[in-house]
């Protein structure tokens, strides 16, 4: 079943072994030329499990990788059973919402300590599990750097999810992200980041008014 | 009964940030009256900023004398004076904007200052018919998508580094192509590209939602100095390589803000290969698809002189003492209240 149609890949809730996963898969793309297509196909479908396991490894819950299907260009992943953060998040007690945002700002520093930039995060990309875990998903726009510039942008995209999606909480939220964020990279990094988030914002790309 | 045509109703528009000097007047119902153009062609090598300001120095008054004359019009019937303040480069830029301060002045007229990059799509969407289109705009100084969203023009993906534009003309000088009048380096990689046969592995970099060329160009190039491909096929090679990720980065900004028009603008506009990718991702997405016809894809007069109304018509005008040019001027730093939506 299609859950999720994408520009690059589509999502499909499916039956694999008597478990419910996500499959994803990288579509052939009409517009380039065959040779071109399997490759970047292929590259991503090997790419993505790749640093879905990096993220592992820096301590940060992400699904297990079942099956890479390179030459289908065909992921199987675990189903995360939960609820997407964005769902939850409005409805929390204050205190709830600021707990889980600081862990999730843990999180975010746990992936950029260890040079993984995910590249899309939204609180539609992390999942609450019933048991309290936040795992996070969609790698697909990821890449491994561990320059200022790549770990600004990647927050600052945190922050504009925030004032799209929870905009009555966006500044708490952050600011809490933020907190989280510091006790894994140390004060100086994140004051580092911080500014650079500003810098990015000055620039206008990202600025809804001003 | 229709009022007489107050002398309001013409806008004149200077082009000047790189290497095209142009000149166009329009009617402030969008007709284009004249839209003449000198471009600076170097004897070799890329755009020298100080010889093109130099040859737009030289060719201005001609150009200015020729879009009059086409359009029919006096100086004094025109009521605004337009031109591109930023981004682009600084002696060119200067160079156009004094101008048109000279010719406001004297006509005391008001000016405006218009981005470059929004009159690309501004004259594509008056030239094309659409409305609120994703654009894609090509050239050999900008790369960027882009699509309007409360008040702004978003920039959804651009280059990190260089110009699609720039990669193409690098590579074909490094050829040993030379461009003509009527025959830019990037019509010389496309006619040599439609002879290639065999596909040769480039690096392909999309970041997110923005793409690098600069690698690109640099693999390209050291494989066209060991000689051991046929150059047919490394134009077609850079070509597919450079416009999939264009295509790729379009398909995505399309996806995500489900406009219902494409619009491909900007020098490289003209490849027919561009064009028929970009086809493809728009039909795949139920949009209409637009290309920009030549006269009004590249740097014209006449794109300045249509946004130069457009911001007017929206109280935007710009006081002579406040008219420094903007090199590196965003696209989405401007708010654009004459965009519904």
């Amino acid at each position: 079943m299609l859950i999720k149609k994408g520009a690059e890949a589509n999502l499909y809730l499916e039956e694999w072994h008597n478990r419910r996963v996500i499959m994803k898969r990288r579509l052939p793309k009409k517009y380039r030329i065959p040779e071109l297509d399997e490759k970047i196909r292929s590259q991503r479908t090997i790419y993505e499990p790749q640093i879905i396991h990096k993220a592992k490894e820096a301590g940060v819950p992400t699904p297990t990788i079942f099956m890479v299907d390179v030459a289908e260009a065909n992921i199987i992943m675990e189903f995360v059973d939960g609820k997407q953060v964005k769902e939850v998040l409005n409805d929390f007690s204050p205190e709830e919402r600021l707990r889980l945002s600081r862990h999730i700002g843990g999180l975010i520093g746990r992936l950029h300590k260890h040079g993984i930039i995910h590249g899309d995060l939204t609180t539609s990309n992390m999942i609450l599990t019933p048991y309290g875990k936040v795992v996070f998903v969609d790698f697909g726009l990821s890449e491994r750097s561990t320059e200022l510039e790549t770990r600004g942008v990647d927050l600052h995209l945190m922050k504009r999810a925030f004032q799209s999606t929870h905009y009555r909480h966006a500044r708490e939220c952050f600011e809490a992200v933020m907190e989280g964020y510091s006790e894994v990279v140390g004060e100086e990094e994140a004051k580092n980041v911080l500014e650079k988030i500003r810098e990015i914002e000055r620039r206008g790309r990202y600025v809804s008014e001003r | 009964m229709r009022m007489r045509r107050s002398a309001a109703s013409y806008c004149l528009g200077i082009e000047s940030t790189a290497d095209d000097f142009g000149v166009a007047v329009l009617s402030f119902d969008g007709e284009v009256l004249s839209n003449a153009n000198s471009a600076y062609v170097p004897e070799k090598g890329g755009i020298h900023p100080r010889e093109a300001a130099r040859h737009h120095a030289e060719v201005a008054g001609k150009v200015l004398a020729e879009a009059f004359e086409k359009a029919g019009i006096k100086p004094q019937d025109v009521g605004v004076v337009a031109f591109s303040q930023g981004p682009g480069l600084g002696p060119c830029l200067r160079t156009g904007a004094t101008a048109a301060r000279a010719l406001a002045s004297y006509l005391r007229v008001p000016l405006v200052g218009v981005n470059h990059c929004v009159a690309h799509i501004e004259i594509g969407k008056l030239v094309t018919g659409a409305v609120d289109p994703v654009t894609l705009y090509v050239s050999g100084g900008n790369t960027l998508v882009s699509a309007f969203e409360a008040g702004r023009y978003r920039v959804f993906g651009e280059t990190l580094d260089i110009a699609v534009g720039n990669c193409l003309d690098v590579f074909a000088r490094e050829a040993g192509m030379s461009q003509r009048r009527g025959a830019p380096f990037g019509a010389l990689v496309e006619e040599l590209a439609s002879r290639g046969k065999t596909f040769i592995p480039l690096p392909y970099t999309v970041k997110g939602m923005d793409l690098s060329f600069s690698g690109l160009l640099t693999a390209v190039v050291q494989l066209l100095h060991e000689k051991k491909h046929r150059l047919e096929d490394l134009c077609l090679s850079l070509q597919e390589v450079a416009f999939s990720m264009l295509t790729e980065v379009t398909e995505r900004a399309l996806a995500h803000t489900e406009k219902q028009e494409v619009l491909l603008t900007g020098g490289v506009a003209a490849n027919k290969r561009l064009q028929s990718m970009l086809d493809v991702i728009a039909e795949e997405h139920d949009a209409r698809f637009c290309v920009v016809p030549k006269e009004y894809a590249l740097d014209n007069g006449a794109m300045i002189a249509w946004t130069g109304i457009l911001a007017y018509q929206s109280n935007i005008t710009l006081p002579v003492e406040k008219s420094f040019v903007k090199l590196r001027w965003r696209l989405d730093e401007v708010y654009a209240p004459w965009v519904e939506g």
